[in-house]
C-alpha cells in the first residue's frame, strides 16, 4: 500500500481566494532593490499583468531581468509594492505566493534537485499540503502538459537539455500557478527542441513574463514586450512596434530578429 | 558525459530486487556485520559468506563475475591492514630491515592481514550486491524508514544528484586547462609547483561553482514552497517475503558465527 509520508507539522493545504476577474494578475510599484554589496539591481520598477498576457522581458545581462523575477516570489525583497492576484508579496503571504508564481529556472540542474522526476514534480504540490491522491494527479496532468508523460520513475540526472527544460517547467505547472515566469527558456537548446518548447509555451494557455535573449521567441510569441536597461523600465509596449525601432534596440544591446 | 559512470544499479527482474529496499538495507548490514565479527583465520567461515554472495548475486541474475569484477576498486584501501602483520606477537617467520628498523613479519601477523582483507573484500560485495539490487532513491527512502536522520539523508540525496552535475564541472575545467596547456617541442615546460597550483585553483574554482549553484537550488527549492522539511509520497511497505529473506539472513549469520567458533 502507498503510504504519504507528509508530517503531521506540515500547513494543510494552501486554498489561496480566487481573485475577481479583471484584476491584474501582477502589479508592481515603484520596486527598488539593492543588493546586499551595494550593487544597485533595481530603480523604481513599475509594471502591470494582466490575466493571460504573454510578456517578454528583454535587456542586456545585468540589466536586472533575474532579479526582478527573484521578487515575484519573493526570495528577494525590496522597497516598493508587488501585488500578485490581488495579494501583497510579504511574509505572511509566502506559501500563496509561492503556489501562484511559477518560476522556472534558467539552468535546469538547479531546477531539477530530486533524485527522479514524480519526486521533483511532486515537490510542490506536497509543499502545499495536497493528500495524496491529489499530488499523484496533479503530476500526471502536469507531465501530460508538458508531453512528458512515462517520465515518472526516471532519473533527472539521464535526461536531455531539451527534456530537463520541459520537467523544470512541469515542476511548476503542477503547483497550477497564476503566472508562468521564465528565465531563459531557450538558452542552450539545439534548435529543434527549442522549436519544440516555443510550441509547448504557444499551448499553454497562462499568463506569461520570459525574460529572454532570444529576439525570434519574442516575434513570434509576445504581443508585449518589455525592454529592461541598468535596473529600469526603458520602453514597454506592442512587440511589433518596438521591434521596428532599430535605434531603440540598438541603444539597449538588442537588435532586429 | 556518461551518466551512468556511478550508477550501481542493474535492472532485472529477480527475487532480490523485489525485496522491500528496507528489509535489503537491514540485511546488508547484518551481512556486513556478521563477516566483521567472524575470527581471525575462520577460513571455512570466510568461504561458506563467499558462497551466500555468490548464491544471492545468482539468485539477483547479476551472474557470477559482476560482483568480484567491481569488488577490485575497494582492494587498494586494504594496504591500510598493512601495519598489522608486524604488530602483532607471535612466532616470527621473517623479518625486515628498514634502516636503523627491523620489521619482525609474524604467522599471527600474517594471518590477520589475510582476514582483514578476505573480510573486507566480502564486506564490499555486499554492498555492491545492495546498490546494485536497489534503485538509489529506493534506498534513500529506506534510510528514512530506518530512522537515520532527515538532514543525513537530505545530504545523501543532495550528494547523488549533484556527483553528476560536479563531475561535468569538473570535467570542463579540465578540458580548458588542457586546451591551454601546449608543451613546448623536445618536452620541458613549466614546472611540477607551477601545474600543481593550477590544480588548486581548479579546486578552488569548483568549489565556488558549487557553492553559487547550492545558492540557486535552493531558491528553487523555496519558490516550490520549501520551508525546511523534506517531503516524499513513498510507495513502499514490509511484506511477508520481506520477513523472511530477513528472518533466513539473521538465521544464516548466526549459524555462521557458531560455526565459526566450534
Amino acid at each position: 500500500m502507498p503510504v504519504v509520508h507528509v508530517s503531521p507539522a506540515a500547513a494543510p493545504p494552501v486554498l489561496a481566494p480566487v481573485p475577481p476577474p479583471g484584476m491584474p494578475v501582477l502589479s508592481i510599484d515603484h520596486l527598488s532593490f539593492t543588493y546586499p554589496d551595494g550593487h544597485p539591481a533595481l530603480h523604481g520598477i513599475s509594471l502591470h499583468v494582466k490575466r493571460g498576457e504573454k510578456i517578454a522581458l528583454v535587456g542586456p545581462n545585468g540589466a536586472g531581468k533575474s532579479t526582478l523575477m527573484l521578487h515575484l516570489n519573493g526570495i528577494l525583497r525590496g522597497q516598493g509594492s508587488i501585488l500578485v492576484a490581488g495579494l501583497p508579496v510579504n511574509r505572511a503571504n509566502l506559501p500563496l505566493i509561492r503556489a501562484k508564481v511559477g518560476l522556472v529556472f534558467q539552468n535546469p540542474d538547479d531546477q531539477l534537485f530530486s533524485p527522479t522526476v514524480f519526486e521533483d514534480v511532486a515537490f510542490g504540490p506536497l509543499h502545499m499540503g495536497y493528500p495524496e491522491a491529489d499530488v499523484r494527479r496533479r503530476v500526471e496532468k502536469a507531465l501530460h502538459q508538458v508531453g512528458m508523460q512515462g517520465y515518472l520513475e526516471r532519473l533527472s540526472h539521464h535526461l536531455s537539455v531539451g527534456e530537463k527544460k520541459r520537467i523544470a517547467i512541469a515542476t511548476v505547472l503542477s503547483m497550477e500557478p497564476e503566472i508562468l515566469v521564465l528565465d531563459e527558456p531557450t538558452a542552450g537548446l539545439d534548435p529543434r527542441a527549442r522549436r519544440s518548447l516555443i510550441a509547448l509555451l504557444r499551448s499553454l494557455s497562462l499568463t506569461m513574463l520570459v525574460s529572454t535573449h532570444d529576439m525570434r521567441l519574442v516575434k513570434d510569441l509576445f504581443f508585449r514586450m518589455v525592454i529592461f536597461d541598468e535596473g529600469r523600465i526603458v520602453a514597454d509596449g506592442p512587440t511589433d512596434m518596438l521591434l521596428e525601432d532599430a535605434a531603440l534596440l540598438e541603444a539597449h544591446g538588442l537588435e532586429q530578429p | 558525459m556518461r551518466a551512468d559512470l556511478f550508477d550501481r544499479y542493474q535492472a532485472r527482474a529477480s527475487l532480490v530486487h523485489a525485496l522491500d529496499p528496507r528489509a535489503k538495507v537491514v540485511m546488508a548490514v547484518l551481512f556486513i556485520l556478521s563477516n566483521v565479527l567472524l575470527p581471525d583465520g575462520a577460513w571455512a567461515a570466510f568461504l561458506i559468506s563467499w558462497g551466500a554472495i555468490l548464491g544471492i548475486s545468482l539468485l539477483a541474475r547479476l551472474g557470477p563475475g559482476f560482483v568480484v569484477n567491481r569488488s577490485v576498486v575497494a582492494l587498494p584501501f586494504v594496504l591500510a591492514a598493512v601495519s598489522a602483520i608486524f604488530s602483532v606477537p607471535g612466532r616470527p617467520v621473517a623479518a625486515l630491515e628498514l634502516g636503523a628498523w627491523r620489521l619482525l613479519v609474524t604467522e599471527a601477523g600474517l594471518i590477520r592481514f589475510a582476514s582483514i582483507v578476505v573480510r573486507s573484500w566480502l564486506s564490499v560485495q555486499i554492498a555492491i550486491l545492495l546498490a546494485a539490487t536497489t534503485h538509489f532513491p529506493d534506498l534513500l527512502h529506506a534510510l528514512r524508514h530506518l530512522y537515520v536522520p532527515k538532514m543525513v539523508v537530505a545530504v545523501v540525496a543532495f550528494m547523488y544528484r549533484y556527483l553528476f552535475v560536479l563531475a561535468d564541472e569538473s570535467t570542463r575545467l579540465l578540458r580548458a586547462r588542457d586546451a591551454r596547456s601546449p608543451r613546448p617541442e623536445g618536452g620541458g615546460g613549466l614546472s611540477a609547483a607551477w601545474r600543481a597550483r593550477v590544480a588548486g585553483n581548479m579546486v578552488g574554482q569548483l568549489f565556488l561553482r558549487s557553492f553559487e549553484r547550492s545558492d540557486r537550488v535552493y531558491s528553487a527549492m523555496l519558490a516550490r514552497g520549501y520551508t525546511g522539511q523534506l517531503l516524499t509520497l513513498n510507495p513502499h511497505a514490509m511484506q511477508a517475503k520481506d520477513w523472511l529473506a530477513l528472518l533466513l539472513l539473521a538465521l544464516f549469520s548466526v549459524s555462521i558465527q557458531v560455526f565459526s567458533r566450534l
